[in-house]
């Protein structure tokens, strides 16, 4: 329990002190139950296999350990690590950078949303051997807290979070998102697939950032802030 | 997840041949099918060959004017591409009603269609699935079956594929060319590339175990306008309930032609080529899409929980030619 309140309070650590100060509070009094639920959302344990620990590999296959060069925030990582290790669990478990967080573990939630060469993916569902010397964002790299990311500082302005436990994966999903809409991706509410420019409406938000959940549905507030740091008027 | 040797190859060739001389090796493209399967050990490849320096990311116009799209382009990268959004629209349509932003920028052409045909028992280890563990039996026959299937599905399964990519494809007749170890290309139709459960419902693609996927071809694109329309639970970030793909050319007094494939109904895209001819040079109307549907549906079967689908299909099919021929003379 108390590991997961920290966790909460990690992923707030980019907002200002008397921000921090409060979620601490309201993770201890609301979200604790949350968290629990989701960092216990492992899956169940294979029928055939359920008397074998399942955090130790079967004994007919050893740990496979492999050197791998992780380009993280600007800064160049050189780890061995299993092969089985998500890039997620690297980032959070190798090199302690805790802001991306776990929420489903299986592509569902977009918690664990990270920049990859500027593309947001989810850390969770590829591995980091697959990613050697390939330019990695997180939420520690946005800014250094002064000034914030526009992207964080539009999430406060508008309240666009509870527990803080999706904000993370919420603001690098935005970033990537606002990069995808001025590439003139399109999306599926998209009317007009012929034109190169995209118009970037409430709609559009909605659409867009769909892959990432909020438990908490801080919804209205987080497409206000992505919004106003898009300049789409509201 | 089981422990597994890894490799990064860097050609095609060095690939194909790591396939076929390890005998549980699995690509890995995007990740987003196999590493979620692997991490519940359904999936269990001793060895994993990244194919994610390779190459073959690439869209490029064809001799006859078509688009040879590589395997390893993303899923978002081919939505955005001018080409796709502009002569084949429903591919575009298709794939951004898929998943979500970040899972089609991981997610790759030959991937999407290798996703495994599968169902939520087939996640849940702890009931019997025919396709997880042969013979175990089938736990959506008599179980939750809403999502399932209602055409070409057998005893042993009844779960869909469930790819809106792959029903794109299938109305826009696409090719699948592979390669395999000993350097040996071949060219699968959509049609046969995906098979029907029969008694081998583990068996979900033609695909042979030593062969790579290179590339999609699509032939020049068709006349007339395209649509997908997606029915699901959520407007968004959801798997279809049904899905349909069309295209109409209805430039004159009548129908050029049509063609209609379905989402959401079987273990692979659904398409009956015969139903088509009754709309081409005919007059597009309520009564003639009844046929059409009627012969789509030749044969279905509804498990009572998705007994719904029947009318959802034929409801959906009115509507994505109602949005195709709006605004024209043959709709009435
Ligand atoms: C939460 C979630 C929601 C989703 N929603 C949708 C949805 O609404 N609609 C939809 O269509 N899809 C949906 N998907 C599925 C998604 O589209 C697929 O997971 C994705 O397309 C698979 O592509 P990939 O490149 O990641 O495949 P991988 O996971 O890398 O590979 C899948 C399989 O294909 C094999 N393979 C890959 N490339 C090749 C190749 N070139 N040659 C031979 N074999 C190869 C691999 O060995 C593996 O067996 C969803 C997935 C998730 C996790
Ligand atoms: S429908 Fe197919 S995948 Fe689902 S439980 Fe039955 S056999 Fe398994
Ligand atoms: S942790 Fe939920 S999508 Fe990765
Ligand atoms: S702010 Fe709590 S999950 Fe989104």
């Amino acid at each position: 329990m108390i590991s997961n309140l920290n966790i909460i309070d990690e992923g707030a650590e980019f907002f200002e002190i008397s921000r921090r100060n409060m979620l601490k509070v309201s993770a201890a009094m609301f979200s604790a139950p949350l968290a629990e639920r989701v960092m216990s959302a492992s899956p169940p344990a294979p029928s055939g296999v359920r008397s074998r620990d399942l955090t130790q590999p079967a004994r007919t296959h050893p740990p496979v350990m492999l050197p791998v060069a992780l380009n993280v925030n600007g800064r160049q990582f050189d780890v061995r690590i299993d092969s089985r290790t998500t890039l997620l669990d690297a980032l959070r478990e190798t090199l302690a950078m805790k802001g991306s967080k776990k929420g489903c573990d299986h592509g569902q939630c977009g918690a664990c949303t990270v920049l990859l060469g500027g593309r947001r993916i989810n850390a969770c569902l590829t591995l980091a051997v697959m990613h050697d010397g390939e330019p990695i964002t997180t939420i520690e790299g946005l800014s250094n807290g002064n000034p914030l990311h526009p992207m964080q500082a539009a999430f406060l302005k508008h309240d666009g979070f509870q527990c803080g436990y999706c904000t993370p994966g919420q603001i690098c999903s935005a970033i990537g998102m606002l990069d995808e809409a001025q590439r003139g991706v399109p999306s599926h509410v998209t009317e007009n697939l012929s034109v190169a420019a995209v118009p970037l409406t409430q709609q559009e938000i909605r659409e867009r950032m769909s892959g990432n959940l909020c438990r908490c549905s801080a919804y209205p507030n987080i497409v206000a802030a992505i919004g106003d740091a898009a300049g789409v008027s509201p | 997840m089981k422990s597994f040797s890894f490799e990064q190859p860097a050609t095609v060739q060095a690939a194909a041949a790591s396939l076929a001389t390890h005998a549980d090796a699995k690509f890995i493209a995007g990740g987003t099918n196999l590493l979620d399967l692997m991490k519940l050990e359904i999936e269990a490849p001793t060895h994993l060959i990244d194919i994610n320096r390779l190459g073959l990311d690439q869209i490029e116009t064809t001799d006859d004017g078509g688009v040879r799209i590589g395997a390893m382009v993303r899923n978002s990268d081919l939505a955005a591409h001018s080409r796709i959004r502009i002569d084949y629209a429903v591919l575009s349509r298709a794939l951004l009603s898929g998943a979500s932003g970040q899972l089609r920028n991981k997610a790759t052409t030959g991937g999407n269609l290798l996703q495994r045909t599968r169902c939520y028992y087939f996640y849940d280890t702890a009931r019997p699935c025919n396709k997880r563990v042969a013979g175990s039996g089938c736990s959506a026959v008599a179980g939750f079956n809403r999502m399932h299937a209602i055409l070409g599905a057998s005893d042993q399964c009844i779960a869909v594929h469930p790819s809106d990519m792959a029903v794109a494809m299938r109305l826009l007749d696409a090719e699948v060319e592979t390669i395999n170890g000993s350097g040996v290309r071949r060219v699968i139709p959509i049609a046969e590339f995906h098979r029907l459960p029969a008694t081998t419902p583990h068996l979900e693609t033609n695909l042979r175990r030593d062969e790579m996927i290179t590339g999609v071809k699509l032939p020049a694109p068709l006349p007339g306008r395209q649509t997908y329309r997606k029915v699901r639970d959520r407007a968004s970030y959801a798997f279809a309930l049904i899905s349909v793909a069309a295209v109409i050319d209805a430039s004159g007094e009548r129908a050029q032609s049509a063609r209609i494939a379905l989402g959401g109904v079987a273990h692979k895209p659904w398409r009956v080529e015969s139903a088509e001819l009754g709309l081409s040079g005919a007059t597009i109307n309520v009564k003639s899409i009844d046929a059409v549907t009627d012969q789509l549906l030749a044969g279905a079967r509804a498990y009572s929980d998705n007994d719904f689908k029947l009318a959802l299909v034929r409801r959906t099919v009115h509507a994505a030619v109602a949005e195709i021929l709006k605004n024209s003379p043959q709709w009435k």
